[in-house]
């Protein structure tokens, strides 16, 4: 069978499977645009199938190393992977150019059957370009995903095949009548038409004139009989109805081929598009090493903002974190310290490397998580009618529902809309619950109460770092929370506000 | 012959309403009756259900028959021998419309097999299944009577005959331009498959369905029709034995079944619109009825319109229970806004209503009274200009209605005189309460007048329940106790199920 087979082992990815309902607030809290961007270049349809592709994590380590062995082979041979794809868009150009496609279901059997023709005719040099590339790169890549595509193109289409498929395009071109057969339906209405081979197919046509013995009757119809010739016009494509659907479908299956083939393609394409651009900043890459959900692991050498080094064009700190065996991070610190753009950077890497990607650092290893969620504290809300403490309540509850053990949550400055007593003690009772659910959490906040009621083995502080001179480094740093960093900060910019009215 | 109603029993049949009862729109019955009788237009069973009964006896008798139909096996064989009825309708009213004769005839044709199996089909099944009714077991035994009259025999034969006979047809058209030739067919092979074969190994998924669908056809064409008339002269014999069949046969539906499958539609569509409720968890059950004693119960009960309204997430359906003993008559409703105060009260008229259909009620339990007529008294804005016009409009309306209202009405009064003062609201309130309690009428009165709640025995207090731990979330439970007025305050938290305790329950 052709199947592509590229971002999975052993089927094909589904595109329309549904996105976790989750995306909108992960794809604004982790910046994602600026990522997919980058990775699409201006294509809208990279841009898609990467945003489907990464937003559809996986949760077995096996699938994600088959893609990083397939993408490393893309990442060796750029060239011959948009050499690859290209074929697909051949198909499409020559789809637009030519005016092919098939005739919708709605439009009549003859018109449908020549339309679907004209497409097989316009795939068969393509599908011959696909097996010379395969013939050349089959020895050269590494990985097994892209043996198997080779070895299967080389099997399936042999030049036996190919042919065949080119005389029987030309034949269905029906150069002499159409022979239908039929038989009495309901009322007496003819049904179970038919296309016949016409028994006496390969004779002269004298030979079939004599050789009829069979009673017929036949009709002319007058010149003028429009809606005769109409009728019989409709009882051809009665006739035609299931070979032109037989038709159809082989010229959409060929085309959904191509499609698969680009659409699996496509994400390597954004992939290979995203390295080029990081390599031309400098910035590094690593495959990380997934390990079981169930296990607490997060280990990071110089993991660094993704879509902050995109935005700037320049390299920016990374940070060196080992939380391995923690199931909640709680990040704090002063305020534009790095907090938001360290746990962006979790998100991230993890998404990625859920989708099989390489990981922005020097070095990563983390566990699966069974879905990333985020709950950030969002500025522009405050105009909801729940109020704002509401709001991000409504918001959590929401998130709740989907959570399941071994979920990854990022809350930054959650519950901090409320006093803080309130803030803590609904933020305790949350944070304690979620890690009896084997929730894996990383929190950042100003909860000071709430930050001093965490403790035990499974509990990392981090803090932003503020050099003595009240300089920031924008690393997070192993470190207990300090009480006063909040209050006094917000203190003064309230007054400072004040004053200045 | 003896009139057999699966709806009436020996009552024959009753006379049926021309337009829906006053109340409907209150109650949102409208609503429901639409929806259970949307699908079932071919049947016109709204003037069923615009009919409540009075008498007791065909009460009993409808809701044995619907507890024979909740037999599954029973609604299956009923359910196949509607859809066969309809499909037969079909076809006949395409054969009034057809031009040629053995087009005709062949429609004709079929609609008496359809018919025939679809007879037999329902007795056949009726013949195994345990009935308790009686409404049910008298028509089976008509059936089985019907099956083996030699009227229904010869028809069944005979169209079984002349039908395989022409199903054995089979000839081949040739098409060029212009002209066609029609010959008997002699073994020729089909082309399609070839293709598939070939391109199979491209297939990824499920692909388009390109046959094209042509729509049955309610007429023929000058074409078809010589087409099949040379088929006629290739093959004669079976023709000739249509013509035969239907000068014989035509008409042949019986009358009984023909009464029968329109009504027992009544029974379906009710069964199948609280069905979907049902197996969401909701609860419907047999009231017991009465004529006579007011003393009235309900464990479970709620507002079928608005279960339907969100049958996708019917667990925030919340059940409500009430009863009236002794001289208790009238429920008089009290509590926050938007604690299911209307919800409830319409309830207790659908209850009332669903039972004197004798259909199966919104409920766990019930006993419930047949009355003579429902009155409500909901607040009309849409066509009042301004508040006096609306006060003026309300007491004539209540005045109106306690003219016809008798000891066995049941009164539905929401939120009455809310356009005026309170102190006119608690005057007026009270002279009307008076006057319904004079008349011993059963209701429920849902106010804001905290005094109405203990004016007298006649009279029992119930309050939309707030959560005492969580006073801003509605229970949209009314329960028995004193009004009381309650104020609340904030718990968000709780309210968005984000507790420790609620959390350990939300997370798997």
């Amino acid at each position: 069978m052709m199947k592509v087979f590229l971002l999975y082992p052993d089927r094909d990815f589904d595109p329309k499977q549904p996105l976790p309902p989750n995306v909108d607030d992960l794809t604004q809290d982790l910046a994602l645009n600026i990522l997919l961007q980058a990775m699409a270049q201006g294509d809208k349809f990279l841009f898609q199938v990467a945003r489907q592709v990464l937003f559809s994590s996986l949760d077995d380590i096996a699938p994600i190393l088959y893609r990083q062995a397939i993408l490393k082979d893309c990442l060796r041979h750029p060239q011959i992977i948009r050499e690859i794809y290209q074929i697909p868009l051949e198909f499409q150009e020559r789809k637009r150019k030519r005016w092919l496609w098939v005739s919708p279901r709605h439009s009549s059997p003859s018109s449908i059957l020549s339309s679907a023709r004209e497409l097989l005719e316009a795939s068969l040099d393509l599908l011959r370009r696909l097996r010379a590339i395969a013939d050349q790169n089959v020895h050269t890549f590494e990985s097994q995903g892209f043996r198997r595509f080779f070895t299967m193109i080389q099997q399936e289409l042999d030049d036996e095949y190919l042919d065949l498929v080119e005389q029987h395009v030309q034949q269905l071109r029906f150069p002499q009548g159409i022979l239908l057969s039929a038989q009495l339906g309901k009322g007496n209405e003819g049904s179970g038409y038919f296309l016949c081979y016409p028994n006496d197919a390969g004779q002269h046509w004298l030979q079939r004139l004599f050789a009829s013995r069979s009673p017929s009757y036949s009709y002319t119809l007058a010149p003028r009989d429009d809606a005769g010739a109409r009728v019989l016009g409709e009882l051809r494509d009665l006739g035609l109805a299931r070979a032109a659907n037989t038709v159809a479908q082989a010229a959409e299956h060929v085309e959904s081929f191509f499609n698969v083939l680009q659409w699996e393609l496509a994400f390597y394409v954004a992939s290979i598009n995203l390295y080029e651009q990081l390599m031309v900043l400098g910035e590094p890459i690593t495959f990380p090493q997934p390990t079981f959900a169930n296990e607490r692991r997060f280990s990071c050498t110089g993991l660094y903002d993704i879509t902050l080094a995109l935005t700037m064009q320049s390299p920016v700190v990374g940070n060196d974190i080992s939380a391995d065996g923690k199931s909640l991070i709680v990040i704090t610190g002063p305020n534009r310290g790095g907090k938001t753009v360290f746990l962006r950077s979790v998100g991230l890497a993890q998404l990625m490397m859920q989708c099989g990607m390489f990981v922005p650092a020097e070095a990563f290893q983390a566990n699966l998580a069974s879905g990333l969620f985020t709950h950030f504290v969002r500025e522009e809300d405050r105009t909801m009618k729940k109020g704002k403490f509401g709001e991000e309540l409504d918001r959590m509850s929401r998130i709740v529902d989907h959570l399941v053990p071994n979920a990854l949550l990022l809350l930054n400055e959650s519950f901090s809309s409320t006093n803080e007593r309130e803030g803590s003690e609904i933020a305790r009772q949350i944070i304690s619950a979620l890690l009896r659910k084997r929730i894996k959490v990383c929190y950042v906040t100003h909860l000071y109460e709430f930050a001093r009621s965490c403790y035990g083995e499974e509990v990392l502080f981090l803090r932003a770092e503020r050099l003595p001179n009240g300089e920031h480094t924008f690393k997070v740093k192993e470190a207990e929370p300090l009480e006063t960093s909040h209050g006094i900060d917000l203190y003064r910019k309230v007054f400072e506000i004040e004053g200045s009215r | 012959m003896v009139s057999l109603s699966v709806l009436n029993g020996k009552n024959g049949s009753h006379v049926e309403a021309t337009c829906q009862p006053d109340f409907f729109s209150d109650l949102n019955l409208d609503r429901v009756i639409d929806a259970i009788t949307a699908s079932k237009q071919e049947y016109n069973l709204q003037p069923i259900f615009w009919t409540p009964l009075r008498d007791v006896q065909t009460i009993r008798h409808r809701q044995e028959v619907f507890q024979d139909l909740e037999n599954e096996p029973v609604m299956q064989a009923v359910k196949q021998f509607a859809e066969g009825m309809s499909v037969m309708r079909r076809y006949l009213n395409m054969v009034e419309r057809l031009d040629f004769d053995y087009h005709r005839k062949g429609w004709f044709l079929e609609a008496t097999l359809v018919y025939c199996s679809t007879v037999a089909a329902l007795a056949r099944q009726l013949e195994s299944l345990p009935l308790r009714s009686h409404g049910l077991s008298a028509f089976r035994e008509y059936l089985t009577h019907y099956i083996r009259s030699s009227e229904y025999r010869s028809l069944a034969a005979e169209g079984e005959q002349v039908k395989s006979a022409l199903a054995e047809v089979r000839y081949c058209v040739m098409i060029e331009s212009g002209k066609f030739r029609v010959k008997r067919y002699e073994g020729e092979a089909d082309y399609s498959p070839q293709i598939e074969n070939i391109f199979r190994k491209f297939k990824q998924n499920d692909v388009q369905d390109y046959l094209a669908r042509f729509p049955e056809r309610n007429g023929m064409s000058h074409i078809e029709a010589i087409i099949l008339d040379f088929v006629s002269r290739l093959y004669p014999e079976p023709f000739a034995a249509l013509d035969h069949f239907y000068a014989e046969h035509n008409p042949f539906i019986d009358e009984t079944i023909q009464a029968f499958d329109r009504e027992i539609q009544f029974y379906v569509a009710y069964l199948d619109f609280i069905a979907g409720l049902k197996s969401h968890g909701l609860p419907f059950c047999y009231p017991q009825v009465s004529a006579t004693s007011k003393a009235i119960y309900v464990r479970g009960g709620f507002d079928l319109a608005l279960a339907h309204a969100r049958r996708s997430n019917p667990s925030t359906i919340v059940l409500n229970d009430f009863s009236l003993n002794g001289t208790e008559r009238i429920l008089v409703i009290t509590g926050p806004n938007q604690g299911g105060k209307t919800t409830f009260a319409r309830m207790f008229g659908q209850l009332h209503y669903l039972a004197a259909l004798g259909c199966p009620i919104p409920g766990q339990e019930a006993a419930l009274f047949v009355p003579d007529r429902i009155f409500t008294h909901f607040e009309r804005m849409e066509d009042i200009q301004n508040l006096r016009g609306r006060l003026e409009d309300d007491l004539m309306r209540m005045h109106d209605a306690l003219i016809h209202a008798t000891p066995n009405s049941i009164f539905i009064v929401n939120e009455a005189f809310s356009s005026t003062t309170a102190k006119d609201a608690l005057f007026l309130s009270k002279e009307i309460m008076n006057r319904l309690m004079v008349l011993d009428v059963l209701g429920v009165w849902v106010t804001f007048l905290d005094e109405l709640a203990s004016l007298s025995e006649k009279t029992v207090s119930m309050v939309a329940a707030v959560n005492p731990d969580e006073p801003t979330q509605r229970t949209f439970k009314i329960v028995r106790k004193p009004a009381d007025g309650l104020a609340y305050a904030l718990s968000l938290a709780r309210k968005y199920g984000l507790t420790y305790e609620q959390l350990q329950e939300r997370i798997p």
